[in-house]
Order: C-alpha cells, then structure tokens, then sequence
C-alpha cells in the first residue's frame, strides 16, 4: 500500500503545482514545463490529460479544469479553485528558512540584503508553517579575522593568484604555497578555500582557520581547463589505492576517535573499547594521534607504525630526563 | 489503480476548494467518482484519502452543518487557508533562493526543499537552481549534511513537539544509558547535530550529540505535549554547552626550532630563544613560548601530540600529565 500511496500523493502534489504553474506564466511550452517539473514530455502530457479529465457529478456533472495543449504550447483556461499553489508545509518552509539563516552566517556571501529581504518575505508567506524553522540552527565556524576572506573574495573577483601560508596540523608543519583559487565552500560547518594548488599541482581544499597568512599576488590565476572540482557531496575525505591500512584500538575515553576521522570499520571489544580501522595516505598524523590517547589508545598495525610511535614516545619522554 | 487513485483525490481537492458550506461525507461520495457504493468500504476509503490530504498539508475543515443538527458532520477547504500567499522576488532574492535549496542536497531535508520550491515555481518564482548557475554567481557553495541516523526522527519530534527516548552514549562511558528527552531543537555546530532539551528524568536542560546515539529514537508521548519555554534560544542552549572555559592558565614551552605550529600559533609573544650552550641542555637552541590554555587533561592531550618537538617547562601539573601521557604509550 504504502509504495502506490506515496507515488498517488507525490503525483497529486505535482498537479496541484502544475496548474498554478501554467496559469502564473499565461502560456509555457510543453519542453520547458516538462524539464522544470523533472518529467518526459509523454508524463507531462499524461498529467496534463488527467487534470483535463477532472470531473465532480453533484449537483450538475462540470469539469472544472479546461485547458489545451495544441501546438507544444499548455493554456489553462479555467483553473477552479486550483489556481494557486498549496501553502507550504512546516518542512518546506523550516528547509528553506534553516538554509538561508545559515547563509547569513556563511563569510563572504555578498549579497546579505537579497538574503534579508528573502528571509521576511518567505516568513511572512509561509505564516505558521515558519515557526519551527527557529528550532533548528547550522552553525558556521567564523574564520580568525576578515582580512582571508576579503582577499580570498578579491583573488576571486579580480581572478588573482593567492600566496597563503597554511598550517598542517597532521604534519605540524606551516607551508607556503600559491593558490589559484576556484571558490569558496562551506561543508560540514566550516568554511574552505578550493583551489589549483601549483605546489601539488592538484585541487586542493584550504580550511580557512588554518590559512595562517595571505596575500592577493599579481599574477592571473591559471586554473587547467581539466581541473575538477572538489564533489562536496561524496564527503571530504577520498580513499587512494596507495593508503595505509590502520587499526587501533581507543578506550571509552577515546571512542571520540571514531566520531572524529572517517573510519571504515568500529568494532565493539566490550568495556567500552573499540577496534578502528580506518586508511589514510599519511600516517604522521595518526603518530600525533597515538601520542594524544595515551593509554587509552593502541596502534595495533602495521607494525612499522607502532615502532615509531614507541620511538617517538621514548624520544619525547627523554627531554624530560625521564626517558 | 494508481492513476484513478490520483484522479479521486485531485477531485476530492477540488470539491473540497469550490464549496463554501460543509459537505457532509454522502455529498462527497456522490460528487466525486471513483468511491465504492457500499457504505463500509467508502468510509474506509474516505478516511484514508482524508489522511493523505493532511499529510500532504491540505488544511481540510471539519465543523457541523447546522447549530441545531450537531450530528452531521460536514468537511471544506477554504481557499484562503489552502493558498500560498502572493509571493513576488526581485532577482536577486530568486538567486539566493537556488542556493538556499542546494544546501540540503542529498540531506534530510533535501525532499521538502525540492517541495518548497516546487511550490514556489508554481507561484510564477523564477529560480536559478540548476547545476552550475547559482555557484557560478556566487562563487560559493554551502553544503549541510545529516549522516546521522537519529536526524530524521529528531526533527520531526521538535516538529511535532513530543518526547523522545533514546540509547545514549555519553563521552567516555563504556555503555549506553536511556535518557528520555523533550526536545527543543536540533543545532548543527562544527558539522556535528545537536538536540536540546529537558532530560524528564534529570529535570533539567540537557544537550546530545546525534552521533552517540545509538538504535532508534522513539516517540514516548503524543503531539503538542512538548512545551518549549518562552525565549529559549537553542543556538544558545548548544554553544553554553560546548563553549571552551576560559584559557585562565599559561604553559612555557619550549618548542624545536621549525616546529609546534599548532601551539605557536597561540603563543602571547614572539618567541625567545633557550640560552643553553650547545650540548648542555636537549633544548638548547630551541624557542620558549608562552601558550594560554584552559583545562590542564586537554591541553596535556593536545602538548604530548607534538612528542619529541615541545617539552613543557611550566607548570609542573601539566608537565607531569604529559609524561603520564607518553609514558603511557609505553604500557
């Protein structure tokens, strides 16, 4: 029941926006009606026929709905009660309104009085069906300063290389690179620079708080026609047929771990520890890692890996003279 | 028999839409085709077109046909309940639009922003959300995503305003405790979901990651039994809760040359230079900073994580929850 009544429903839901859609727009084309609605040419012209069919029999049998589509053009010529589109929904609007508050938050949006003024106008059509929408919040990391992203939105404008100085923090290390930048991403909260990297000769993701110096050069930004962008959708992190594959094992007080890298596989060992195996093309940061847990995490294989992370817990301890 | 399906409830709108006066359900049935004659079966089916019609955000009035005659029951749509208010958008505001619906691609939500523009385009909107357009104006592209399972039932729970109980597994426990919650919102902080709420059980506001929540979230009371009180503000209520305290203390360190990146960024001052000769001291030569910080465990955590690059020289506390640290990656 439940398939056929979800296709019913999200099929009367598309009739009820496919009348108001013609009668907004006096005329539109079939081609185009059809690409706006996602739909073949043949589904539009069934769903056109079946409105067409509309038929109440008491007290006199009428057809409420006229319309004609000869010639690849849709004219709705008597639309009843149905002219209008139906209210938006408590989802809808709480989907659009959480997205746009969002926005306002994200640095470096231009256009903050567009998005104010959308705001009011959506608040106000959706009335009640808004109210939920204050319930639920994505919050947008501030980047340290606006100075990155005024240069940042520059670079971008004027189409300029940038020069950053960018902190590793899974090698420790501060890098100094030139960038040509593609565009601005906000994923998972935070905000990213996306750009040509010339040091790698890659696309490469800049985390904005991690961006240490900045500069706009006078260079064009040379971006290879064949640079591909970063699918955002996918998730950030890209498994490589050249990772190593790590397991280590975190106590309760390292189960964070888990939540924290993208793993391949948690394991329950009871007693609140947990077998992580997870693949990475650079282990220096799980070595920073294992240092971090302590006790309460245990790098298991390979066992180069766990060599070297004894040899740098020894190296450490002995600076303190206790080694 | 999905189409006639279609086809009855599209007639049952419009029926509904056309009629100033309560219809009484025998009315209905004979205005709109496709209802089954025997009286059973049609009240069957009735109800469960009048079901859809509501999921489906169909404002459908019940109310009596006559003062006197309290009996009959009669059913309506009125126009100015069901329609979506005159809506116009400058194009700009059309731009920002597209974007908004982007930002749930593939998320929870994605389905009910595709709705809403649908809606919105049967408004006579115009928007620019095809692939490429609006980040090409922009230059930006803003991504939220709800991997986490508990997401769906979460939201619809602050939605409908009812309790939820749940298996939680809090920082550092070993096993998941129940906690039943009335929540007042969901917040997405550092990428991660956070619900809100009044722990019942506690008797006081309580915040959880979606993340440690584990098995289903179930619905332990019916709709509208959740009260959020006045002026709460959720953002609020989650960033109280994971604000870092205050960094109230402050380490010396001494850091290799060229190394400590993640602490020199925090120092207070520019570097100064250990004056040990050569060969005397391990850290001759290296850079002593000053770093403040707040909680001593976390900041021993984050000081052991360099290993052979930092030695703590001050305060002892924290020098010796270092060396617990490293010595424990020896056990």
């Amino acid at each position: 029941m439940t398939r056929q009544a979800a296709t019913s429903a999200e099929r009367l839901q598309r009739l009820l926006a496919l009348v108001p859609y013609v009668v907004s727009r006096k005329a539109v084309g079939l081609a185009d009606t059809a690409a706006a609605f996602g739909l073949s040419e043949r589904e539009l012209v069934d769903d056109l026929n079946l409105l067409w069919c509309v038929e109440l029999r008491n007290p006199d049998p009428y057809c409420p709905i006229d319309l004609s589509y000869e010639g690849g053009e849709i004219v709705v010529s008597q639309a009843e009660s149905i002219g209008r589109p139906l209210r938006l929904a408590v989802d809808e609007a709480s989907a659009l309104l959480v997205a746009l508050r969002m926005l306002a938050d994200v640095p470096g949006l231009e256009d903050r009085s567009a998005l104010s003024r959308l705001i009011a106008k959506l608040e106000t059509a959706a009335g009640e069906a808004a109210g939920p929408s204050t319930q639920v919040a994505v919050q947008v990391d501030k980047p340290t300063g606006d100075h990155t992203i005024a240069q940042i939105r520059d670079a971008l404008e004027r189409k300029r290389r940038l020069h950053l100085r960018y902190y590793v923090p899974g090698r420790d290390e501060a890098t100094q690179r030139d960038v040509d930048p593609m565009r601005l991403l906000v994923v998972e909260g935070r905000a990213y620079l996306e750009g040509w990297c010339r040091r790698a000769e890659g696309v490469r993701l800049f985390r904005l708080d991690r961006i240490l110096g900045i500069g706009v050069l006078d260079a064009a930004a040379t971006v290879p026609p064949d640079a591909q962008p970063v699918d955002v959708d996918q998730g950030l992190f890209r498994p490589s047929a050249d990772d190593v594959h790590v397991t280590i094992e975190v106590s309760a007080a390292g189960r964070w771990v888990a939540e924290y890298y993208p793993c391949e596989s948690a394991e329950e060992l009871g007693e609140g520890w947990l077998r992580i195996r997870l693949r990475t093309p650079d282990t220096r940061w799980v070595r920073r890692l294992a240092l971090r847990l302590g006790e309460d995490g245990r790098v298991i294989a390979p066992d180069d890996l766990r060599a070297q992370i004894r040899d740098d817990a020894t190296a450490a301890l002995s600076a303190y003279a206790c080694g | 028999m999905s189409r006639r399906k279609t086809e009855r409830l599209l007639s049952l709108v419009v029926c509904l839409l056309s009629t100033r006066r309560y219809l009484t359900a025998e009315q209905i049935r004979q205005a709109v085709a496709g209802y089954p004659e025997q009286p059973e079966a049609f009240k069957r089916m009735f109800e469960r077109d009048k079901e859809e019609l509501r999921e489906l955000g169909i404002p459908l009035e019940t109310g009596s046909l006559s003062p006197l005659d309290g009996e009959d029951i009669g059913y309506r749509v009125q126009r100015q309940a069901y329609e979506l208010p005159e809506l116009r958008l400058e194009a700009d505001e059309a731009a920002v639009l597209g974007l908004a619906a982007r930002v749930w691609r593939h998320a929870e939500l994605a389905g009910a922003a595709a709705g809403a523009l649908l809606k919105l385009r049967a408004a006579g909107i115009d928007t620019a959300d095809r692939d490429g357009d609006a980040d090409a104006r922009q230059g930006i592209e803003p991504r939220v995503h709800t991997t986490e399972p508990a997401f769906g039932p979460l939201w619809e729970a602050v939605r409908d305003r009812r309790p939820v109980t749940f298996a939680y597994r809090a920082a550092g426990r070993s096993e998941p405790q129940t906690r039943e919650l009335e929540p007042w919102g969901v917040v997405n902080r550092h990428g991660r979901w956070y619900v809100a709420g009044r722990d019942r059980a506690r008797d006081a506001v309580r915040v959880f990651r979606l993340g440690r929540i584990e098995g289903d979230v179930r619905f332990s009371g019916p709709p509208r039994s959740v009260t959020v009180p006045a002026g709460t503000d959720v953002r609020e209520v989650v960033r109280t809760w994971d604000a870092v305290p205050p960094r109230e203390n402050t380490a010396v360190l001494q850091v290799r040359p060229g190394a400590g990146y993640g602490l020199r960024r925090y120092a207070t001052g520019p570097p100064e230079p250990d004056p040990s000769p050569a060969g005397e001291s391990p850290t001759a030569g290296w850079d002593t900073i000053s770093v403040p910080y707040s909680d001593v465990g976390w900041f021993a955590d984050h000081v052991a994580s360099f290993g052979p690059d930092v030695v703590v020289a001050d305060p002892p506390d924290l020098r010796d929850a270092v060396i617990r640290r490293l010595k424990g990656v020896l056990t």
